[in-house]
């Protein structure tokens, strides 16, 4: 009876992890079924490095360049917000706080992870949006800037936390070294504390860069949505993610223009899995010294 | 005899409310190895560390008395701490070499004081240092690989290396040799007494033999409380102190 139940029980177990790992097969064969077609009728090279989204007109084009160019000028944008404020609240919260501060700034910045993106997304369109609005005399506050913001302190958490890890990470002896050469605690930190946890800090980044590049709501709320190059930082764009969400909607079932979002899924796919196994190679890299 | 390099007057020191160091008197002679050997836990460490005000470090240290660098008071209000740091090298129990270049640990302490001027005084002083750790010969042809590639007892000579690049006057050793192997222990030994002509040695040992091949002076601490000093010879020959001697012999330890 007690093999029975322990058989039973590694097997439930087993199944699980087999049905995860088949829905994530399915999702790529689904994704794969539905967007792959689409590349017999529009090329590449087309679909990836011209500028003309117009699968609605009578004269349809899949020139995806420009949503491209948005995925990429948001999430970089929201990196430039997120990798000081991350990396900075995690040298503070390993490096200098008490241990007082550090048991309440941990949590509370690892509370930010917690909000739905749509209620940052809420936040952006209420509150922030006006104020860039009137801050540079805009027509609208919905752009690259308030989406690269929101988007920014969004990842924050992300980058904080992980980076965070690392650094707690480097052995005591390190800063100890460092110390009784000379160097000042600043120096310490920046010349051998942050240098020791490089790979893991460039892992949080990498994670950072894949959450913010595949996130959809905030974007799709705060972003503007003109699927044009931004020429400046106060342009709307429209990334990857809000132009499945809000075209998926205005297609056909089957048509070209519904195959072309599932082949912009695709692309998505590609340069999230990529990231990820990027970040994993940081990370594993600090694992193996 | 020459002035002592480092003298402690009524040294105490309390991490909150433990006393460590109990009103501590000590004179380390300059270019000579002196030797710390005591039963664990009798703040021979926390009295090494001390001297280059590590012990700063840990929360809630409390210390009372005087130690003096040179003529320096080095606790005194208003002290530049890493200016002290940067006249006592400190070599710690367990290799801790950064995770750079061979290059780059040699470097370190010379880039952070910003005690050279330009590259090749800079390459000059790595050079200078490896070989005075007996460790150029071994790494010359790879100055720019990790030095986590390296050996331990190599790491632990790299560690002495970094500590004298930057011409320190006292060099502190924590236990050097208590994680090599007994060749790699040979060496840093040999490398003790080649140093001390031109450095002051303060090596803490669990190691009662090691003392008394290399150091001139020892010093046996028991309790937080320094029970005898004097030279190696006479402390090994005739130990003043019962407790000295019952420790030299083994009864415990």
């Amino acid at each position: 009876m007690k093999i029975l139940k322990e058989k039973l029980f590694q097997v439930i177990t087993y199944a699980a992890a087999l049905f995860t790992i088949a829905s994530l097969l399915g999702i790529i064969a689904g994704i794969f079924g539905r967007g792959l077609p689409f590349f017999g009728k529009v090329s590449l090279p087309e679909f990836l490095f011209t500028n003309s989204w117009y699968p609605t007109h009578a004269e349809q084009s899949f020139g995806a360049w420009a949503l491209i160019a948005g995925s990429l000028a948001v999430t970089l944008g929201a990196l430039a917000i997120a990798i000081p404020l991350g990396l900075g609240s995690a040298i503070f919260i390993a490096e200098i706080a008490s241990s007082r501060l550090r048991e309440i700034a941990k949590p509370v910045i690892e509370l930010l992870a917690g909000i739905p993106s749509v209620v940052y997304g809420l936040f952006g369109m209420a509150f922030l949006a006006p104020l860039v609005r009137q801050w540079f005399d805009l027509d609208s506050g919905l752009n690259l800037f308030t989406a690269s913001v929101i988007l920014g302190v969004m990842i924050v958490p992300i980058v904080s936390s992980l980076s965070e890890d690392a650094l707690s990470a480097v052995p005591h002896n390190i800063r100890e070294a460092s110390l009784a050469l000379g160097a000042t605690r600043a120096e310490t930190i920046f010349k051998a504390v942050v240098p020791a946890a490089k790979s893991g800090i460039i892992g949080s980044v990498l994670l950072g860069f894949g959450r913010a590049i595949g996130e959809t709501m905030v974007v799709l709320m705060v972003s503007g949505g003109a699927a044009r190059i931004p020429g400046s930082i106060f342009d709307s764009v429209r990334p990857l993610t809000s132009t499945i969400a809000a075209e998926m909607g205005e297609t056909v079932m089957c048509d070209l223009h519904f195959q072309s979002l599932f082949a912009l899924a695709i692309l998505l796919f590609a340069i999230t899995f990529v990231t990820n196994l990027l970040s994993e190679a940081a990370f594993g890299k600090r694992r193996h010294g | 005899m020459v002035n002592p390099q480092i003298q402690a007057f009524g040294l105490n020191l309390w991490f909150g409310k433990n006393q460590v160091l109990n009103d501590i008197d000590l004179s380390v002679h300059t270019n000579k190895v002196t030797a710390m050997i005591g039963p664990s836990g009798c703040g021979k460490s926390t009295l090494l560390r001390c001297f280059n005000r590590m012990n700063d470090l840990i929360p809630e240290t409390r210390i009372t008395g005087k130690v003096t660098l040179g003529d320096r008071d080095i606790y005194a209000p208003g002290t530049d701490v890493t200016g002290i740091r940067s006249q006592v090298g400190m070599v710690f129990q367990k290799p801790n070499p950064f995770p750079k270049s061979i290059f780059n640990n040699v470097a370190y302490g010379l880039q952070v004081q910003d005690a050279v001027k330009n590259r090749s005084e800079l390459a000059d002083r790595v050079e200078a240092s490896l070989q005075a750790a007996w460790l150029w010969d071994e790494v010359k042809n790879r100055l720019h690989s990790s030095a986590m590639s390296l050996s331990g007892g190599q790491q632990q000579r790299l560690c002495m290396a970094r500590a004298l690049a930057t011409s320190p006057l006292v060099l502190l050793l924590d236990e050097p040799t208590s994680a090599l192997d007994p060749q790699s222990t040979a060496k840093i030994e040999e490398l003790c007494l080649e140093l001390k002509n031109s450095v002051t040695i303060l090596i803490v040992t669990h190691n009662v033999a090691q003392a008394g091949r290399i150091s001139e002076y020892t010093a046996f601490m028991y309790l937080g409380e320094l029970v005898e000093f004097g030279t190696t010879e006479k402390m090994f020959t005739v130990p003043a102190d019962k407790r000295t001697e019952a420790y030299l012999t083994g009864v415990f330890g």
